[in-house]
């Protein structure tokens, strides 16, 4: 039925692959661009499409994962079993669209689906056959049962043109009544048409001989058995008698009273022009082909079919008519040239999808030569690389291509690294999950620059916590010394710190940077002032400062913190650690005054300034006294 | 596997929970709702997997989810929780909270309340990441550290404790009716009592070490000191807030973020997880008895491996199995619940004995028989 139309030649695909020749692989990205944009059509945004896309990856996944050290007759099995798969996902998408099409009011949803109907439609009768023809390979004898069963089931107008007649009140007297019968033989269903004749047969008592004849013909048709023990020879011997027996009824015109019959027994003959007759009933040349071969010779080998085909097809063919790119690509199936299959494809249909899916199934069967593409990858990788590509400028979907890009051993890498970056981050869910596929392939930049991002937001929204996060998980120190800065800067403005349930419980990520851990230290230090311990508070301000952790803008305010420690009535502070604290303000003060130098101040700051050291060094004046004193008094 | 049936819906499924039923009636959940995210118009919509009342649960195809009816939703559903029979509350990616109604009759969904910003940065939107709910009470979290009570019925918010937390904060659940429970992403967990005006928390636990961000909390249904989370490192951590601010127990569980931890309501021997990797396990624990070893063996030889030997003393019933650690795994018994490797399993919900997962596959799994 769609053949007749031309839907399945849509906007073709920007050059053939086969014409790349001089690109290299720069010019490649900027190709995917533009094709990217070629593919933002419905196809992808359909809803019941997605379920192909989805279910077809899981099956994709699976496929990769197979073992290469299985036996191959179990390999063989499993490939046809996945084929199989995939082929019941098309079945069940093609379904529910078929549904909404009809259901629909909307004449242009109408459409549209029908349109895809049809897209799956042939592309699941393609993919049949090669399943039939490269994937199970069956040899002569059930190649031509295979083939069979792949006609009957994309010509299921017979069953409900038979229901209609057989729900009738006299089926053998409906008027569709005899294509029935006669679309049975030619899909070489004799049971069910035996079954029908037996009703005919009942209205014509007169003509029984004749129908008793028939049937006698049509249940003797040998069908080779491949389970059997019979060889194809025995087959071949026994269908020769057979056929031999059907020419004899003709040239005995045991028919000839009954225009229906002798056209049974014609076709039974494989009688071409009888046949081409009923090209209505037959409606596709590869359905003539098949009954053709049915009946005049069904032990066909493989590597006869083309030869076949090609007469089939110009005699089915009107001489005005010219053949469509689906012909053309069955054809090409028969002559078992693959590559030519999988290019027509390509050019005929706007998804890779097919393509891409085949293509791999294709080359995990071994049935495709390296054919070296000009820039190295080959045609596998080339084409599942457009599809991913392609699956990675929808917003929800590109999960699904990465697991596409890590099965393409050269680019695949590659063409992820550049894609993931841009997309988009809108909660940080999805920014975790972008991570994760990151961390698990190794891609250490990007994780760097997502986590940049990430924490820079955070940073902007004041949630310094959340910053602190993303770069422990990028293990990035100039961004955690960026947080501790924000961190100390609030601080000295405000007096107090914030966030202290992030600082308080830093644990190891003290150490990702000095800063921080300066910062976790300084919190620590107004623990223990806090808590009263000043022994220890004073030591670790002191090694703060000795041990070169705080940063030298800083230390004035450790110094101004330890004013109180120095004011106690107790000695806190040895002597030893005043002569360090008194030379670590000299170091200080020489520092200010080379820096205040160049630096313009008001005299209110410098006022302060020195204020502030003056205090200092009388206080550390006094603590030294005081504990040269203590040291120095022998307890009684 | 045979009872677990996957259907593909089109869109990423974030959050799914099974509708409330009476314990009085006893029957088995049969409506569930979803959540949608990543997807340019954002969904929820509410599925029902059939009659329970027939015993013919040998059809696989018979517990294929239908679609009841579906609404649009602004923003991903980074959150959804039942508030009653007949509500749901869902939280978005734009900050918003929103309570919708499914009426029953007509078998159709309408937004009931909306708090549009609830929560949200000054200069941009913060999505709101976790709610629990008490009917009438609402709690909710969010990536601007913000945690939010509402009222369902009353306009505004009864109360809003800023800046909660410095870093994201991922899930929220009730410890006791007065209190609540949080996880951020610097590892801590946060207790907070309400009847506490002051906005600081009553104690914090983390774990020692690194500070793994941590992504889900659940409440053991019976005793309520114990709590599990789970984090970014896919490790299932066993709390018990009455003691010590660091975990009882920690379990390797799966080998990227876990999304959802869940005890069974009814049957808290068994726990469920879901992660990033694609993997749904099952964990099931056996409690000590009190009974003498010797008086084990026969009919229990079975569970030898399963149960360590029973102590002498007598009160060993008390310390419930979960809090046992790590080092006891003979009494640990964990199972893979997906048939086979999916994308990430983001949610799970499983009352009675029916569980139900989504996935990024864009798929929900569907299992009417879990062992529990």
């Amino acid at each position: 039925m769609w053949s007749r139309q031309s839907q399945i030649f849509l906007q073709p695909v920007m050059g053939s692959i086969w014409d790349l020749h001089g690109v290299r692989g720069t010019s490649l990205c900027t190709r995917l661009s533009t094709k990217g944009q070629t593919l933002k059509d419905q196809d992808i945004y359909s809803p019941i499409l997605r379920k192909l896309f989805n279910e077809s990856h899981h099956i994709f996944v699976g496929l990769q994962t197979i073992r290469e050290d299985l036996p191959s007759k179990n390999k063989k099995n499993q490939f046809v079993s996945i084929s199989k798969n995939y082929r019941s996902v098309i079945r069940a998408c093609m379904e529910e669209l078929q549904q909404v099409a009809v259901s629909t009011k909307e004449a242009a949803v109408a459409t549209q689906y029908g349109n895809q109907v049809s897209i799956l439609l042939a592309i699941e009768l393609i993919w049949n056959l090669c399943e039939v023809l490269f994937i199970d390979a069956a040899p002569a004898g059930s190649l031509l049962l295979h083939l069979l069963d792949w006609v009957r089931l994309h010509k299921a107008d017979v069953d409900e043109k038979a229901r209609e007649v057989l729900q009738s009140e006299s089926p053998a007297e409906h008027r569709d009544y005899w294509d029935v019968v006669v679309s049975y033989v030619l899909q070489g269903r004799l049971e069910e048409a035996r079954q029908m004749l037996v009703k005919q047969a009942a209205l014509q008592p007169a003509a029984r001989s004749m129908y008793k004849l028939i049937d006698t013909l049509l249940s003797r048709m040998p069908f080779y058995n491949p389970g059997g023990n019979q060889t194809l020879t025995e087959f071949d011997v026994k269908w020769r008698h057979w056929h031999d027996e059907v020419n004899r009824c003709l040239q005995d015109n045991s028919f000839a009273s009954n225009r229906h019959l002798e056209i049974i027994c014609k076709i039974l003959a494989g009688d071409e022009d009888t046949l081409l007759e009923h090209k209505e009933l037959l409606s596709t040349w590869y359905h003539f082909l098949v009954t053709r071969l049915l009946f005049s010779h069904p032990t066909v080998k493989p590597t006869e079919l083309h030869y076949y085909a090609q007469s089939c097809l110009t005699m089915f063919l009107d001489s005005r008519s010219v053949p469509e790119p689906l012909d053309n690509i069955l054809l090409a199936a028969f002559e078992f040239d693959i590559h030519q299959v999988i290019k027509d494809c390509s050019i005929a249909l706007n998804n890779w999808w097919f393509v891409a899916h085949l293509t791999d199934l294709l080359d995990h069967c071994k049935l495709l030569q390296s054919h070296n593409l000009h820039f190295g990858s080959n045609l596998r990788e080339f084409l599942l690389l457009e599809y991913a590509s392609g699956l990675f400028t929808h917003h929800s979907l590109w999960q699904l291509a990465v697991d596409y890009f890590d099965h393409c051993p050269e680019f695949g890498h590659v063409y992820l690294e550049l894609q993931i970056e841009r997309v988009p981050l809108d909660t940080e869910r999805k920014a975790l999950k972008v991570l994760r596929i990151c961390d698990q392939r190794q891609m250490s930049e990007q994780v760097r620059s997502i986590c940049k991002i990430m924490a820079m937001r955070a940073l902007r929204n004041n949630r310094l916590g959340s910053a602190l996060s993303w770069s422990i998980r990028a293990k990035d120190a100039a961004f955690a010394t960026l947080i501790s800065e924000r961190f100390l800067q609030d601080y000295c403005t405000r007096g107090t710190f914030s966030d202290l349930d992030l600082i308080d419980n830093l644990g190891p990520a003290m150490l990702l940077s000095d800063r921080l851990t300066f910062l976790g230290k300084y919190r620590e230090f107004h623990k223990l002032y806090g808590e009263k311990r000043f022994g220890e508070a004073a030591k670790l301000l002191l090694s703060l400062m000795t041990a070169k952790i705080a940063p030298r803008s800083f230390w004035m305010t450790l110094l101004t913190d330890a004013l109180p420690l120095l004011e106690q009535k107790e000695v806190i502070f040895s002597a030893d650690q005043t002569h360090e604290l008194m030379f670590c303000l000299e170091e200080l003060t020489s520092c200010l005054n080379a820096s205040a130098l160049g630096s313009p101040k008001t005299s209110q700051d410098e006022d302060i300034e020195l204020t502030k050291v003056e205090l200092l060094r009388l206080s550390l004046a006094r603590n030294l006294a005081m504990a040269i004193i203590k040291e120095g008094t022998v307890e009684a | 596997m045979e009872n677990i049936n996957a259907k593909y819906v089109s869109q990423k499924i974030s959050k799914t929970r099974w509708r409330l039923v009476s314990h009085a009636s006893l029957q088995q959940p049969d409506v569930f709702a979803t959540g949608s995210w990543d997807n340019e118009v954002n969904k929820i919509s509410f599925w029902s997997i059939g009659n329970h009342g027939s015993s013919d649960m040998d059809d696989g195809f018979e517990g294929d989810p239908q679609l009841l009816c579906e609404h649009k939703h602004d923003g991903d559903v980074l959150d959804l929780q039942f508030l009653d029979q007949d509500r749901i509350v869902t939280t978005s990616s734009t900050g918003a909270v929103t309570i919708f109604r499914l009426h029953q009759n007509s078998q159709t969904i309408s937004v009931a309340q909306r708090w549009p910003r609830a929560h949200g940065f000054p200069c941009e939107n913060a999505p709101c990441t976790g709610v629990v709910c008490s009917s009438p009470e609402i709690v909710t979290v969010g990536e601007d550290g913000k945690i939010i009570v509402f009222r369902a019925d009353q306009e505004g918010v009864i109360r809003v404790i800023e800046n909660a937390d410095s870093s994201t904060i991922h899930a929220v659940t009730y410890l006791r009716t007065t209190e609540i429970l949080t996880v951020n992403s610097i590892g801590q967990l946060k207790l907070w009592d309400f009847r506490q005006q002051s906005n600081a928390p009553s104690q914090i636990l983390s774990l020692s070490g690194d500070r793994v961000p941590l992504h889900c909390v659940d409440r053991h249904p019976n005793q309520q000191h114990i709590v599990a989370t789970g984090g970014q490192d896919g490790m299932l951590c066993v709390w018990d807030v009455r003691q010590g601010s660091t975990p009882f127990s920690l379990m390797e569980a799966h080998s990227a973020e876990m999304w959802e931890v869940r005890f069974h309501p009814t049957n808290p021997d068994h726990l469920f997880t879901c992660s990033e990797d694609g993997s749904l396990l099952h964990w099931e624990t056996s409690t000590s008895s009190d009974m003498p070893s010797f008086l084990q063996g026969g009919r229990n030889n079975s569970m030898i491996s399963r149960s360590a030997m029973a102590p002498a003393g007598g009160n060993q019933s008390l310390i419930n199995a979960w809090l046992s650690g790590d080092s006891s795994k003979g009494r640990l018994e964990t199972t893979h619940m997906l048939p086979s490797q999916t994308l990430s399993v983001n949610s799970l919900d499983v009352l009675g004995q029916c569980l139900v997962c989504g996935t990024d596959g864009e798929a929900i799994f569907v299992n009417r028989q879990v062992p529990v």
